[in-house]
């Protein structure tokens, strides 16, 4: 069965392989358009995302429900430690991409959040004037080589995904993530698999806190909640992938000019 | 000469009167949001914030505009009954989803930092919401709809690079699909959320 997953996703994704395109902004962006991708597995999708709305119910919801009340100090480091340690898998996609410059700042940040910043928890680097963080990974290296995003998947527990970004996953488990490779693929001594997985789950849990009344409220406003979360989701990773801080390049003017004519 | 001058006079006085009323977007915009942090911060019912907060709705977006786009290239090929059936069952439900998601926030602050002007018809204005023990700060940025520069409408809330419109697109679509592109499906689907 895993095979059989596997097979399905290297070829969607070499289905969508456009090496030439690699620098071509604004075919990476209609590439990544969230209406281009397609739903391949719909049945599939709703039955895993509403296994996920369940395990949410019995474990994300409450303990974020308790998280939500801890200090905001405690929450916020929490969450620095957290894009902390990010930084490990997003400083060799920096360098993947090209963006040597701000590989040296985020390796920079990094040493300076860990050791002055007490593992992370406080973020110092901001204090001294860098500019904002901004998370990357190996789906999005793979995008901006050009790569599609194939067909959008729901996984268990880890949510909303693409065929493109599934594969990408794999990356960290192969030596990709500094962090996996020292907790759960090498014996350190120091550090154990317990670490990595509490790591993901406290990340689930903040994720799921910082947007506790968002998620809240969408699920009870929605019409089909799963086409909600499916379209914020394609619509986010399009901007990220795309690294636009103007909304505009990312928006289509067209289909408003359209209601002109109406 | 002086038929010339008064002419002049005169081109330069209708022309102020035209920029003196036409509302700059990022005016209307923190004026909007100023209005409903008010009433959020009233101390008054929810169904009277719910109420008072549906009334500037109505005022200040186009609620048709977001249904046509909402509908997406359907809209070309339902018949003109259908429209105006559409537009009723839409202006209810946007009307009763957007009130009570905005009622969950007590004195939300938003502030208006840039506007940028996209064409004729739309600006694009810049805003904050303020970040609480509960929730980090929330960048927000709003489509105006200037075709009527003295009546500037709100066609699209982006929030964090997200668009509302947008995705409310894509779960009509959705909704259509499920049922074979049968428009009475989502009339059904709009008119059982506005009834509950």
């Amino acid at each position: 069965m895993i095979k059989k997953i596997v097979v399905i996703l290297i070829t969607t994704l070499a289905l969508t392989l456009n090496v030439n395109a690699a620098s071509d902004g604004d075919l990476i962006l209609k590439k990544n358009d969230p209406a281009e991708v397609k739903d391949c597995f719909e049945g599939l999708n709703r039955a895993t995302f509403a296994f996920n709305q369940a395990l949410d119910g019995i474990i994300f919801k409450p303990v974020a429900t308790v998280y939500k009340k801890l200090p905001s100090p405690v929450k916020s480091g929490v969450s620095n430690s957290l894009d902390n340690l990010s930084n490990l898998v997003t400083i060799p996609n920096n360098i993947l991409q090209g963006e040597f410059k701000l590989a040296m700042m985020n390796t920079g940040r990094f040493l300076v959040n860990t050791t002055v910043g007490i593992l992370g928890f406080v973020d110092v680097a901001q204090h001294l004037g860098m500019s904002e963080y901004e998370k990357e990974d190996y789906g999005q290296s793979l995008a901006k080589a050009g790569v599609g995003p194939g067909c959008y998947i729901v996984l268990p527990v880890l949510g909303p995904s693409t065929a493109r970004d599934t594969v990408a996953l794999g990356a960290n488990l192969l030596g990709g993530d500094a962090w996996y490779n020292v907790t759960v693929k090498n014996d350190t001594h120091y550090l154990s698999e317990e670490d990595y997985y509490s790591s993901k789950i406290t990340a689930g849990v903040d994720f799921r806190a910082k947007n506790y009344d968002s998620i809240e409220n969408l699920k009870e406003n929605s019409l089909d909640f799963y086409a909600s979360v499916k379209s914020l989701y394609l619509q986010d990773r399009q901007q990220k992938i795309a690294n636009m801080n103007t909304i505009v390049e990312t928006q289509n003017d067209s289909d408003w000019e359209e209601i002109e004519n109406n | 000469m002086k038929i010339k001058k008064c002419l002049f006079i005169l081109i330069v006085y209708f022309l102020s009167i035209n920029i003196a009323s036409a509302i700059q977007p990022d005016i209307f915009v923190q004026s909007t949001v100023n209005r409903a942090s008010k009433i959020l911060s009233e101390n008054i019912s929810k169904e009277n914030k719910i109420s008072e907060l549906k009334k500037i709705a109505i005022e200040t977006v186009d609620i048709n505009g977001i249904a046509f786009y909402t509908l997406g290239s359907r809209r070309k090929t339902i018949n003109d009954n259908q429209k105006i059936q559409y537009i009723k069952l839409f202006n209810d439900y946007f009307l009763k989803s957007f009130s009570s998601r905005l009622a969950e926030y007590t004195n939300p602050e938003i502030d208006v930092y840039n506007k940028e002007v996209i064409n004729r018809n739309y600006t694009i204005v810049n805003s904050l919401l303020k970040g609480t023990d509960d929730r980090p700060e929330v960048k927000i940025d709003w489509r105006i709809y200037t075709k009527d520069p003295e009546n500037p409408l709100i066609r699209d809330l982006i929030i964090e690079g997200l668009s509302l419109a947008r995705t409310q697109k894509e779960e009509f679509a959705s909704i259509l699909n499920s049922n074979d592109g049968d428009i009475n499906a989502l009339f059904k689907t709009l008119k059982d959320f506005s009834k509950n």
